[in-house]
């Protein structure tokens, strides 16, 4: 959850910079904040959907945004890239996240989860696992 | 009769010929085949679509069936060597002697996350990451960074819950023994609260690439025998009919020869020390 975001953020001596970059959220997700989302998932039930973000986030450009079609339709309706390769996200039955990264610990909304992926990435940079 | 000890109790030779056998696995590429599998079926199993090894009632039997397959293997490589299994509410910190360095080596250094003393370090030559969500090819950990380890309480409250799963059979299910020990639910998140404890590849989808993954599971694995002990009368579920769900006679990918009614009993396998 965020609490443990913060954590490991803290741990790292970066809180600051955490929380001058959480500024920078864009004009997207500040409409998000207004409520008039949209559930693009193409699943009924989930509810309004995430809050699509892009920013820069400790030198990582971090995107999220829905999409209606694809392998990530299936997976909650909402696609993430860190640097501009694909962080695998998953939706849970409550509506919570999982990513690759980050596989057995929820969080709340997707840029949470990619600011975690970020943190564990530590400047590495994602490959894709091919699926059989 | 394979015997499955605590990892607390392993002699210096069992300890040695455990690693040994796991060493000579991931020359071979049999070990990174096992991370492989892992990952695509976390990366596949879902909520609201087809699931088998995870956030599923089969999560429980799915592992069991994984755990015989990798213990075979190593018997392969030697015959002596069974899987242990790490009771983490009771060797909770970095300091146990399960991350030492003649067993599962030490926690990652700060810099970097990458481990650096036992036999899995990067530096050894012999544990190099294949099989990766990035492109770092050494073993990371960041013990205790984020998560909490379960405590006993925690596991006993999840112990006694009698009834196996509920509908929807996924990671909502409330009332759940299976959910509940696999941590999407419950004050203690007992699973996965394990591996977020341990960080690096371990919270990941391709956790299997820290030996430690299998020591989990293991303990894993006996809290259900322990489970089946208190709560006899407590049957796998569901039966039958279950769509995107492993039914008691549905058989698993990727064995496809296998149901969680023939994994409900390991003592054909192996016991419990």
């Amino acid at each position: 959850m965020s609490s443990n975001v913060s954590r490991r953020v803290v741990l790292r001596g970066t809180a600051a910079a955490a929380a001058g970059v959480a500024l920078l959220a864009t004009g997207a997700q500040a409409a998000d904040h207004t409520g008039h989302t949209t559930d693009h998932t193409g699943h009924g039930g989930h509810g309004t959907g995430p809050a699509a973000f892009d920013e820069v986030y400790k030198g990582r450009r971090i995107v999220g945004k829905p999409v209606t079609g694809g392998h990530e339709a299936h997976h909650g309706g909402f696609a993430v890239t860190v640097d501009g390769k694909e962080l695998h996200v998953m939706q849970n039955a409550d509506g919570s996240w999982i990513s690759v990264v980050n596989h057995y610990q929820v969080f709340d909304q997707p840029l949470a989860l990619t600011r975690a992926a970020v943190d564990a990435l530590r400047g590495a940079t994602l490959v894709p696992i091919a699926m059989n | 009769m394979a015997v499955r000890k605590n990892q607390a109790n392993l002699t210096a030779t069992e300890k040695r010929n455990f690693v040994n056998a796991v060493l000579e696995l991931k020359r071979t590429g049999v070990y990174d085949g096992f991370v492989r599998t892992h990952n695509e079926f976390i990366m596949s199993d879902t909520d609201n679509g087809d699931r088998v090894g995870h956030r599923s009632p089969s999560f429980l039997p799915w592992h069991r069936r994984f755990l015989i397959q990798f213990e075979q293997e190593l018997q392969k490589i030697d015959s002596s060597v069974t899987l242990p299994y790490w009771d983490w509410t009771v060797d909770r910190t970095a300091n146990a002697s399960i991350f030492g360095a003649d067993f599962m080596g030490g926690n990652g250094r700060s810099r970097d996350a990458q481990v650096t003393t036992g036999p899995f370090a990067y530096s050894t030559g012999k544990w190099t990451i294949n099989v990766s969500v990035d492109n770092r090819n050494f073993l990371q950990r960041e013990i205790g960074a984020a998560g909490t380890l379960p405590t006993r309480a925690q596991v006993d409250a999840v112990l006694a819950m009698p009834v196996y799963d509920t509908a929807p059979w996924n990671s909502a299910s409330e009332g759940s023994f299976r959910n509940y020990l696999e941590g999407w639910r419950g004050a203690g998140r007992v699973h996965n609260n394990v591996h977020v404890w341990m960080g690096g590849q371990m919270a990941t989808g391709v956790s299997p690439n820290d030996p430690v993954f299998w020591l989990h599971h293991a303990h894993i694995d006996k809290l259900w025998s322990d489970w089946q002990r208190m709560h006899p009368q407590s049957a796998y579920l569901p039966a039958a009919g279950t769509t995107n769900v492993v039914d008691l006679n549905d058989t698993m990918r990727p064995w496809n020869n296998v149901t969680p009614a023939q994994m409900l009993d390991h003592s054909s396998y192996y016991t419990y020390a």
